[in-house]
């Protein structure tokens, strides 16, 4: 995409109401204004697991506040640890207080996780599979602060390590449970949280996590998305509007990337005739969708085949929405590229 | 060749600590004579720190290597595995008989010391700047279960070139752990050539004060002066983490070795093993003679 140049003066853009359009910084929630949500699922969940679990342990790098971690810090502050803004050290100490016997959840955003931290999640988490639960905000594009914030190649980062368990949930509903499951899960993960007022979907469709499992959310005739993510939302609710134009599309949720179900995803590729669409947040480079476009190669299943994702270029900073729309990700970006592609 | 008896006398036998120094230096040897090359000139100059550490200072167990209540040594200088190892058969936690599998296929004492591989060997080190972190983890768990073994971790001078070394050190005085124990190896000499060339670190001692630290630092080849710093640094009440920096030699009592000027990886010619065996064994004979302990 072409970048104005920085010395093309601008005017003020103003929204559908004349209001003045304004970037979604870190404390924004990604959640539409009439959307259903829950607040801080992911701190939430943790407090409650951590009443039986006295080897839970939490550590941050300054951002328990934008992590949700700030629930569990309240409610048990002892076994909160500040390991100040040095990602480096909250790693590796993570790896150290797992070695102990801990369970340790360790939170920062994700580009601070998958950048600058990765040799020490490399070598002093992944290489033991310790216990250690990294979960990070801002995965993808939920953020207009720019590429500093936005961390649109965290999963292709550690897709590439063994031992690391990859999570990417949908909702509220979803983090609760996955955060259960990890800490039930013996091993490194690495968790895509989203943070705040999170929305509430898959509750409505008898949606239950399981680690490591795809579930289809609905079915359909003419299209199978295969997604992940808040994009799993995003699809639902482009189905809902494409039902309208007599288009049926069936939603396959991945909400582990790794190890992925390819089992699932076969099956329900191999079911002739639908278009196989791929929605991430998250570059097209190295994430779900080129994960499941090697599973079917190999398998030999070779539907026609889209990736609905990031371009593979440094993002724009601004507002979220505009931001969501210009790059693919909102509803209505998903509905025109799918009726494009048929 | 004259080897001593393969059984290293047990601890707290009546075997003086350069007596020990000397055994790790003749298993470093042997095990860099096994690969014709390696980090011999580093593993001879921490010799006498090794020996401190695990014939006077160490709580540990040789037959359970992970007993609760030991003191955890993290080696975050992977390279220096040859001296650990070393040590380590001196200590009875590994098999004399297995050293000479070092550095080959499915040995259980790789080049660089991995947890995975060795008895006693508690991080996977290697990538250098990671150790220091990881023990300040380590720090945190043994409080949280109240338990008062130490953690060691030994560091080299050019490892702290590494950035993350200075955000464990500000951790560890921020989290005011005095279980830690810092041991930096300071042999001036790195891949590239001599360390404070390379990045000079001095002065490292009011560096590490100036961080929160507990700084002592010595001659690092001196037994009773190391004895005295780790005295010091496991007695001290401050809530404060401590450093040990020892000031050592290169390739350590061989003195044909020690000349040479780049030693960081060194190259030893394949009849140069028993001439070094025979500098220290004669070396060591002399002291007898003359009553050194």
């Amino acid at each position: 995409m072409t970048k104005l140049s920085k010395y093309t003066p601008r005017q003020v853009k103003l929204g559908p109401n004349g209001e003045p359009l304004k970037t979604s910084a870190m404390i924004a929630s990604i959640a539409g204004p009439d959307q259903r949500t829950a607040p801080a699922p992911f701190g939430h969940a943790l407090v409650k697991l951590a009443e039986t679990r006295p080897d839970i342990v939490g550590m941050t790098a300054d951002l328990s506040k934008y992590t949700d971690l700030f629930v569990f810090s309240k409610a048990y502050p002892d076994r909160f640890y500040q390991m100040g803004m040095a990602e480096a050290v909250l790693m590796s100490a993570a790896a150290g207080m797992a070695r102990e016997g801990f369970t340790v959840f360790a939170t920062t955003y994700a580009v601070f996780a998958s950048r600058r931290a990765y040799d020490f999640i490399c070598m002093a988490i992944a290489e033991e599979n310790l216990n250690v639960k990294i979960v990070c905000a801002l995965p993808g594009l939920t953020t207009g602060y720019g590429p500093s914030h936005q961390a649109t190649e965290d999963i292709a980062i550690f897709r590439g390590l063994p031992n690391m368990t990859i999570i990417d949930p949908c909702d509220a509903h979803e983090i609760s449970q996955a955060t259960a499951a990890i800490v039930e899960h013996k091993g490194s993960v690495y968790m895509r949280l989203l943070r705040g007022n999170v929305p509430l979907v898959l509750d409505e469709y008898g949606y239950t996590f399981e680690l490591g499992k795809a579930k289809v959310i609905r079915d359909g005739r003419d299209v199978l998305v295969i997604s992940t993510g808040l994009m799993t939302m995003r699809a639902l609710e482009a189905a809902k509007v494409l039902r309208a134009d007599n288009v049926d599309v069936a939603v396959l949720h991945v909400p582990t990337i790794k190890p992925l179900d390819t089992a699932t995803i076969l099956a329900e590729a191999s079911k002739g005739g639908r278009l196989v669409v791929v929605a991430e947040n998250h570059s097209v480079v190295g994430g779900l969708g080129e994960a499941v476009a090697g599973t079917l190669m190999r398998a030999g299943v070779t539907p026609t085949f889209r990736q609905i994702g990031l371009p593979d270029e440094f993002l724009d900073a601004g507002a979220l929405p505009t931001l969501h729309d210009r790059y693919g990700l909102s509803t209505e970006a998903v509905c025109r590229q799918i009726k494009g592609w048929l | 060749m004259n080897h001593p008896s393969s059984a290293s006398p047990a601890r707290g036998a009546n075997v003086s600590l350069q007596e020990r120094a000397y055994r790790i230096r003749r298993n470093a040897l042997r095990m860099g004579e096994v690969q014709g090359q390696g980090y011999i000139a580093q593993a001879l100059g921490v010799a006498d720190v090794l020996a401190v550490s695990y014939f006077h200072a160490l709580k540990y167990r040789p037959n359970e290597p992970e007993w609760e209540g030991r003191d955890r040594f993290l080696l975050s200088i992977g390279h220096y595995a040859i001296a650990l190892y070393s040590a380590m058969i001196e200590a009875g936690i590994l098999p004399e008989n297995e050293l000479e599998t070092y550095g080959g296929d499915d040995s259980r004492l790789p080049m660089s010391g991995m947890a995975a591989y060795t008895p006693g060997m508690e991080i996977t080190g290697g990538s250098l700047g990671q150790g220091l972190g990881v023990a300040v983890g380590f720090c945190l768990g043994l409080k949280r279960k109240s338990n008062p073994a130490f953690v060691y971790n030994l560091l080299s001078d050019g490892e702290l070139d590494e950035g993350s070394t200075w955000e464990a050190a500000m951790s560890a005085s921020s989290h005011k752990l005095d279980n830690l124990i810092g041991i930096v190896d300071v042999n001036l000499m790195q891949a590239d050539g001599p360390s404070t060339s390379i990045s000079n670190f001095e002065p490292l001692g009011p560096k590490f004060e100036a961080f929160g630290w507990h700084v002592s630092r010595v001659d690092g080849n001196d037994i009773p002066a190391l004895i005295a710093a780790f005295d010091a640094a496991r007695a001290l009440q401050a809530p404060k983490p401590r450093i040990i920096i020892c000031d050592t030699k290169m390739a350590k009592g061989v003195p044909f070795l020690e000349a040479r000027e780049r030693n960081h990886f060194l190259r030893v010619e394949a009849d140069e093993w028993a001439k070094a065996l025979d500098v220290l064994d004669k070396a060591r004979a002399t002291a007898i003679i003359r009553g050194e302990p």
